[in-house]
């Protein structure tokens, strides 16, 4: 298990809660601000909340798209946090369309704003919801490979991500009907729409998980 | 809907952890961390803190309590008491807060509330409102922990607060609080009727009948405790258990 994680900080949203959480966990923290410091990454974190195009653009201005892309296709682990996660997907429909990294196939749409039962519910999904294993679908050796099926973890958002493909699909959650999905995975890419950070002894327990990938 | 949400609620004076009756009658309790700890290790869903002198003396003296709660502390932790300005907001979180309750400085300026919705999210934006009855239906909102009159009308500022961009009502009932004789019902389904963003109920909770009335009777999505749980009258897991015992969907640990 390698300690060292690079936590990349765009200027978007809070990010001293991850590092928080990582060193709790044991890791041996550097926050990248600068294209050789996510060049150098072994462990690389895109946490980030609020807008998605904001979030892309603040990437792109910090030169910080071409190293993160390198990292990906070295094969080593890259982790994704709520926007980090949704950013991983090809587009989003938030204020128009913007397109994202494209390292998972699929678009970031709203949540809808009603259950299956046609009732409103509330937006943003706040709060404590289960994660649900997706059949078919093993969570051994993946950030989940510590984790129950339906162990709660703490969840922030107004958008979410719709993988095209479902071997892509980690893990959903059901928000009065609806499938949310909560976590993504394709090879060594890896993203939480929930907050890993804040999830209590589950939430460590992934973060953990993730630090054991090689 | 999400689970039901049970947040521990340490109201702090200075360094310490202090209880009181009505908001007044400061009684110390303890260290603030090693109850935070513990209850985060119980399965707390998330912390409210609050700085019940902060408004006296104009500034929050939370940071270092929530810096050290942050190292050991990993669910959402909310901060409150005090805060006046976008700075301010930054700094708690910087100290480790997720989400910033403000009741004074939102009185005195409610555009501070658009101004932190914007800037950091309405996730982050918590509307604390300190509620006294005044007649049938009617609460007027009180700040500097229900002492000083407002001659706002509760309803009337929250459903405006929401309007400027407030994500979260932490609603505390001034008549209920530290009495042990249950949540105020009435207020707290008036509030959580008009209003889309969830409700935190404050003030009185005594026994798990209480919590079971503001789910059921009161529309609340959280309840937050301090008495109850500082004087291990109930502990979080039996209440958690009592809670899952009536078919209340709170968070499994």
């Amino acid at each position: 298990m390698s300690n060292k994680v690079t936590i990349i900080d765009y200027g978007v949203g809070n990010l001293l809660n991850v590092v928080r959480a990582f060193e709790h966990c044991g890791a041996d923290v550097t926050i990248a601000e600068s294209m050789n410091q996510v060049a150098n990454a072994e462990h690389l974190v895109l946490p980030g909340v609020g807008a998605f195009s904001n979030g892309m653009k603040e990437l792109e201005a910090r030169g910080l798209i071409d190293p993160l892309m390198r990292h990906v296709v070295s094969g080593k682990p890259l982790l994704g946090i709520c926007l980090g996660m949704q950013m991983l997907l090809d587009e989003s429909e938030e204020f128009g369309s913007w397109p994202g990294l494209g390292l998972i196939h699929g678009k970031v749409v709203e949540i809808p704003d009603t259950g299956t039962d046609g009732q409103p519910h509330k937006i943003p999904h706040i709060g404590w919801n289960e994660l649900l294993k997706p059949k078919a679908r093993k969570w051994e050796g993946s950030v989940l490979g510590s984790v129950n099926d339906k162990s709660t973890v703490y969840f922030v958002h107004s958008y979410m991500a719709v993988p095209e493909s479902e071997e892509h699909y980690l893990a959903g959650c059901d928000y009065d009907g609806r499938r949310i999905c909560a976590a993504v995975q394709r090879d060594n890419v890896v993203g939480c729409q929930f907050h890993p950070e804040k999830s209590g002894e589950v939430g460590l327990n992934i973060i953990s998980e993730f630090l054991r990938i090689n | 809907m999400s689970n039901f949400r049970l947040i521990p609620r340490l109201d702090i004076k200075g360094k310490n952890l202090i209880k009181g009756v009505h908001l007044e009658g400061l009684r110390i309790i303890g260290d603030p961390q090693e109850y935070a700890v513990k209850y985060y290790e119980a399965g707390a869903d998330e912390l409210i803190y609050m700085d019940v002198v902060a408004s006296l003396y104009g500034r929050n003296n939370l940071s270092d309590i929530i810096s050290r709660a942050a190292k050991n502390v990993f669910v959402p932790i909310t901060v409150g008491g005090g805060i006046r300005s976008v700075e301010d907001v930054q700094h708690m979180l910087r100290s480790g807060a997720d989400k910033i309750a403000i009741n004074t400085a939102a009185i005195a300026r409610p555009e501070l509330i658009g101004e932190v919705s914007k800037r950091f999210g309405s996730q982050c934006m918590v509307l604390s409102v300190e509620a006294k009855k005044t007649g049938d239906g009617n609460w007027e909102a009180y700040t500097d922990n229900g002492r000083e009159r407002t001659g706002l009308n509760v309803i009337e500022w929250v459903r405006r607060g929401v309007e400027l961009g407030a994500g979260e009502i932490l609603l505390t009932s001034v008549d209920q609080e530290g009495t042990r004789k249950g949540f105020d019902l009435e207020l707290t389904r008036a509030v959580s009727e008009i209003v889309p963003v969830p409700v935190i109920a404050s003030g009185g909770m005594g026994s798990v009948q209480d919590m079971i009335d503001v789910i059921k009777k009161g529309k609340a999505d959280a309840i937050a405790m301090a008495d109850i749980l500082h004087y291990e009258r109930m502990s979080l897991s039996d209440i958690r258990e009592s809670a899952l015992a009536e078919n209340i969907h709170v968070r499994r640990i």
